[in-house]
């Protein structure tokens, strides 16, 4: 499984989960997650996040 | 001449210019100098974290170590810079002079302190770093009548956070301004977002100001100088000050660089002396000081081209700010400062929209608070760039 972390403050995007709140249904893939979503927790861009690959 | 590119602090600004270098770079010498400890963390989850349950150790993204690695620098912790002497192109550190090629100064900022007369001052608080949340978290312990000096961004994160963290605290919150988040909502909006505060138990003393606190057998006694012959009092077993931060500029000055809040920096982050270059809450940018994660992500993308021999202008593109209340959700996009307009608000039970408008009608910033922030990214998309 893939996950995506926020470099700056840590916050994962995983793609079971989605970010609902933000318009970003349940199982959303990460290629998919517009270019002009943000962290929701602190607000960088999509571009500030990197793949973390979780055993 | 050594060719090594000397970065002075680890926080987000210094950090993130090292890391973006890297990605156009990776041979260049690269030491960053830290007065604290080197280690990664994410200061904006300082407000956030109580709730969460989580100590000093465990917001710790980044050991210092796996940091130095990681970015291919070197990193001496616990150094602090004494003295720039840029026509040496020579640092003075506590652990003896360290010479540069370019350098950046990403030093933040320093909370301010109130001019607080009393016995009790020195035990008034602030938070403005890992090891300061260490502290807090700890002085905690066992209390629970908890006083936040000043409104504004922070002040309400901290009062939000101790309320979702437990039942045992009480909160109240002290500010000389009306409203809350003064700087930043129009009154309907911070009208709306002081009700959802005070619903979740926020006590706020508007248009107090606290200007002494005295040690009262354990307790604290904060006093409002301006109610008159100090009848207004309140206790607190802590007092939280969250009134603001000024940007570190004490180096820069004595060594002749250009400062006016922060330290002045054009749109590629120079500094009146062009080998030296600064970025993040220390910095001051075309006159704008924006002591913000995004803003910082913006200069140090900039400002790593540069320092691999590409000067480029850092970009603003309109940059709202989430303030991390739970209790009501909030975002403002701030109007320039120095562009008249008026502020439009609409409100309705759930939430508020405020649009400000400059004389032609067009609008260049907003707040919203409450089920309105639905709408930030759409009009985030309308906002014009701020650079
Ligand atoms: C509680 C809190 C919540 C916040 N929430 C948000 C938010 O939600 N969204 C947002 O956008 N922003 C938020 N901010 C602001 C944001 O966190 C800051 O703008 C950003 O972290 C500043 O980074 P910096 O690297 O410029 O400064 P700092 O992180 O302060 O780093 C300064 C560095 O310089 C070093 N240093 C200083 N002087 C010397 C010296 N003489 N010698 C050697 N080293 C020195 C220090 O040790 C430190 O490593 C928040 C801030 C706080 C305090
Ligand atoms: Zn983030």
């Amino acid at each position: 499984m893939k996950q995506y972390q926020c470099i700056v403050c840590g916050y994962f995007y995983d793609e079971n989960l989605g970010d609902p709140e933000h318009g970003i249904a349940a199982g959303t893939r990460w290629q998919d997650v517009p270019g002009d979503w943000s962290c929701p927790d602190c607000g960088v861009a999509k571009s500030d996040f990197e793949m973390v690959e979780l055993a | 001449m050594s060719e090594t590119i000397v970065i002075i602090g680890s926080g987000l600004a210094g950090i993130t210019v090292a890391r973006e270098l890297r990605r156009i770079e990776r041979e260049r010498p690269v030491v960053v100098v830290s007065a604290d400890d080197g280690g990664f963390y994410s200061k904006p989850g300082l407000s956030n974290a109580l709730a969460a349950g989580k100590s000093a150790a465990q917001l710790l993204l980044t050991p210092p170590a796996q940091l130095a690695a990681q970015l291919g620098v070197e990193l001496r912790a616990h150094t602090r810079v004494e003295r720039i002497l840029p026509a040496e192109h020579l640092l003075q550190t506590g652990a003896g002079p360290l010479p540069y090629r370019k350098l950046v100064l990403a030093m933040g900022a320093h909370p301010i302190r109130l001019p607080l007369r009393g016995d009790g001052a020195g035990r008034v608080l602030s938070v403005n770093n890992l090891a300061d949340y260490a502290a807090f978290r700890c002085a905690l312990d066992g209390k629970s009548r908890l006083a936040i000096l000043g409104a504004g961004l922070i002040g309400c994160e901290f009062a939000n956070d101790l309320l979702a963290a437990g039942a045992e605290f009480e909160v109240e919150v002290f500010d000389p301004a009306p409203q809350p988040l003064g700087r930043l909502l129009p009154p309907k909006a911070a009208a709306f977002f002081r009700e959802r505060l005070e619903a979740a138990g926020v006590r706020f003393h508007l248009a107090t100001g606290i200007d002494e606190v005295r040690e009262d057998g354990g307790r604290l006694r904060l006093m409002d100088g301006r109610a008159g012959a100090h009848t207004a009092t309140h206790t607190a077993d802590l007092v939280l000050s969250a009134v603001g931060l000024s940007p570190a500029v004490e180096l820069a000055r004595a060594a002749g660089l250009a400062v006016g809040r922060g330290i002045r920096v054009d749109r590629t982050l120079a500094s009146s002396d062009p080998d030296i270059h600064a970025l993040g809450d220390c910095a001051e940018v075309e006159g704008r000081v924006l002591p913000f994660v995004v803003p910082i992500m913006q200069q140090a993308r900039a400002l790593a081209k540069t320092l691999a021999g590409n000067p480029t202008e850092v970009v603003y593109p309109a940059m709202p700010v989430v303030v991390k209340t739970p209790a009501c959700a909030a975002v403002v996009c701030p109007p320039p400062p120095d562009v008249h307009g008026v502020w439009r608000e609409q409100a309705d039970a759930g939430g508020v929209r405020a649009l400000f408008e400059d004389a032609a009608g067009t609008a260049i910033g907003f707040a919203l608070v409450g089920g309105a922030v639905r709408e930030k990214q759409a009009l985030s998309a309308k906002m014009p760039a701020w650079l």
